[in-house]
């Protein structure tokens, strides 16, 4: 397991000391996590990290994950779509079930009295063991809640108004609330498979296995083959830049086979690019993480032409390759990109093809903006920035003034 | 000597609830949000891009210049110098008044395109003392080295604007304790905003060595 001692050369003397300083405060307070997986999606991930981090900051933090049956997990999973904006069909059932899949797991579960920290919307009722211990409740909502159905999110919006605070990524996201909403942006691991520093041999490795040029300047789009993320408009964008600038384009990603929508949408990325054999296609499968890491370093330019996205991560990673980045205005990318200074947004398919050609031509304009991005995702959208956050949220929560002096 | 203590301080941000899509209702929120949010969105920028070049815009102008599209008044916010101001309810005042001034030349047209709202946020500050302490200018200028750049940020800006201060801690201290007024007045007179925060550290270290040399 990574120690925060080898986050030092990366983020400095100063964070980690400041870190520290933070954790001496809250030394020996029970953290107590629940969700409601121990693996797969970004909580658990984080939580994989985090937890062992804050450990060794000397808090005792915990997880719990909620136990759950296949029907309470399809009446979880029907809640997700519907908060995101989808229409489900739901029964009085199915909030039966979410409520006694919550009555087990509050037997099952002892409540510490320190903090209890719930990460989304799937264990957010357990709230009702409240009267049980003294603790502090902060639930962490992780998805966008801009345009919600309004049933489900009044049935869990309910329980939310019983916590003492919530967080959120963006204030985009949020809902209103009776309490407070702090906003907490995600983070990248610098020391993940993902994203950790690769050897030139590695990468070459990697263009190799895909059959793709090493003399070419490639224009990489690595995001699931999924119609929001608006595949056949990059490679609309990348043809309008191939009349002028010879070049290729890399569509990588995974997601497409427990998906139909995604295979089908991988079927007509493949069909439109059938007839170019600069344009890679890419289905990764889970777990690839080192492949991801290579395209998004052997990349020129990199794209995330979403018409509808969370909070991109996908922006930070490839800012932290030092690459410049053309986005969509759109979800969370604004936040990690400064038009002009830390990467270039664009709002149509003809913006985009514009802003790729002008990295593509002035490499030294391309070279300041990844610097700037790879400087802003160091100061903001580290996993020890994240840690600091978490940190300061537990010393915040449940005092009602807002400066703290410790 | 009284000795100075370097603290530092951490934010963590919060929505307020308000959000605006056009002038009019930027205005109505610069005129509601609590001190904590008018403090934020002047020195975000400062914060999360102070690796880049100095005297950015604060929120307000660069929202209005760059979403709204409304250039001048864009401008005429960003024109506006936070040092000139003693306190956060004087900040308030001259923003609402840059813009309440360029209403009355007319309506403007713009709203800004969905997605792209102005979110009011507010800080909450954590304020913790550090190891870095100084009895004399030797042990400042040494601790002006090694502290982290948040302390200098707390001591300099948050401790005069938004703790309400007469003047900013290193002065204060430099004047009362060490008995330097002239030293104290040439730090006073530094424009923070004009340098990006390693920038100001370097000039700050510049201005002690002087004085300590001799």
């Amino acid at each position: 397991m990574v120690g925060l001692e080898e986050y030092r050369a990366i983020v400095g003397d100063e964070v980690i000391e400041e870190l520290r300083l933070l954790s001496e405060k809250l030394s020996g307070t029970v953290v107590q996590n629940i969700n409601s997986t121990a693996v797969g999606g970004g909580v658990a991930e984080i939580l994989h990290r985090m937890v062992p981090l804050l450990k060794e900051l000397g808090i005792d933090a915990r997880w719990n994950v909620m136990k759950g049956g296949e029907r309470f997990f399809e009446v979880t999973k029907k809640f997700h779509n519907a908060l995101h904006g989808a229409a489900v069909d739901l029964s009085e059932k199915d909030f039966s079930t979410f409520l006694e899949t919550t009555q087990q797991n509050l037997q099952e579960i002892s409540l510490s009295d320190d903090i209890i920290f719930v990460h989304d919307p799937q264990p957010v009722a357990m709230i009702k063991g409240r009267k049980r211990s003294k603790a502090r409740w902060i639930w962490r909502c992780h998805i966008d809640l801009s345009a919600p159905d309004g049933r489900v999110w009044s049935f869990i919006r309910s329980f939310v108004a019983q916590y003492d605070a919530s967080v959120f990524t963006a204030p985009s996201f949020a809902r209103v609330l009776p309490i407070r909403r702090y906003l907490i942006a995600p983070s990248i691991d610098p020391l993940s498979e993902k994203n950790k520093e690769l050897s030139e041999s590695a990468i070459e490795l990697v263009l190799r296995k895909y059959d793709i040029n090493q003399e070419k300047p490639i224009v990489a789009q690595i995001s699931r083959f999924d119609r929001l993320k608006d595949p056949l408009g990059v490679i609309e964008a990348y043809r309008l830049v191939k009349r002028r600038i010879d070049c290729q384009l890399v569509l990588a990603g995974g997601g497409a086979a427990d998906d139909p929508e995604g295979e089908k949408v991988l079927r007509e990325v493949e069909g439109e690019a059938e007839s170019d054999r600069d344009i890679h296609v890419l289905p990764l499968p889970s777990g690839s993480d080192l492949e991801i890491n290579a395209l998004q370093r052997a990349a020129a330019v990199v794209v995330q032409k979403s018409i509808k996205e969370g909070f991109g991560l996908t922006v930070s990673e490839a800012l932290w390759k030092g690459k410049p980045v053309v986005a969509s205005a759109v979800g969370g990318m604004p936040l990690q990109i400064n038009h002009g200074n830390t990467g270039l947004l664009s709002h149509s398919v003809e913006g985009a093809a514009y802003h790729i050609r002008k990295l593509l031509r002035d490499k030294e304009f391309a070279e300041r903006l990844g610097r700037n991005g790879r400087e802003h995702v160091r100061q903001n959208f580290l996993l020890t920035r994240h840690l600091k956050d978490y940190l300061l949220l537990f010393l915040l929560a449940g005092h009602h003034q807002e400066n703290l002096y410790l | 000597m009284e000795p100075f203590r370097f603290y530092t301080r951490f934010i963590l941000p919060e929505y307020t609830g308000k959000k605006a899509i056009n002038i009019m209702e930027l205005a109505e929120g610069i005129r509601e949000v609590p001190d904590s949010s008018i403090y934020y969105h002047t020195h975000n920028f400062l914060q999360e891009h102070h690796y880049l070049t100095p005297e950015p815009p604060s929120d307000f102008a660069h929202w209005v210049g760059e979403v709204l599209l409304e250039a001048s008044l864009g401008e005429c916010l960003a024109g506006i110098d936070t040092c000139d101001f003693s306190s956060i309810p004087l900040l308030r005042q001259a923003i609402l008044k840059t813009i309440e001034d360029y209403l009355a030349k007319g309506p403007p047209l713009r709203e800004a395109p969905g997605g792209m709202e102005f979110y009011f946020i507010k800080a909450n500050l954590v304020v913790a003392q550090t190891r870095y302490t100084a009895t004399n200018l030797q042990e400042f200028l040494e601790a002006l080295r090694k502290v982290g750049i948040c302390s200098i940020y707390f001591h300099l800006f948050e401790a005069r604007l938004r703790l309400g201060r007469e003047k900013n801690d290193f002065s204060h201290w430099i004047a009362d304790s060490v008995g330097d007024e002239e030293l104290a007045n040439e730090i006073s007179s530094l424009n923070p905003y004009t340098y990006t925060l390693e920038n100001l550290r370097e000039a700050l270290i510049g201005l002690v060595e002087e004085r300590v040399k001799g």
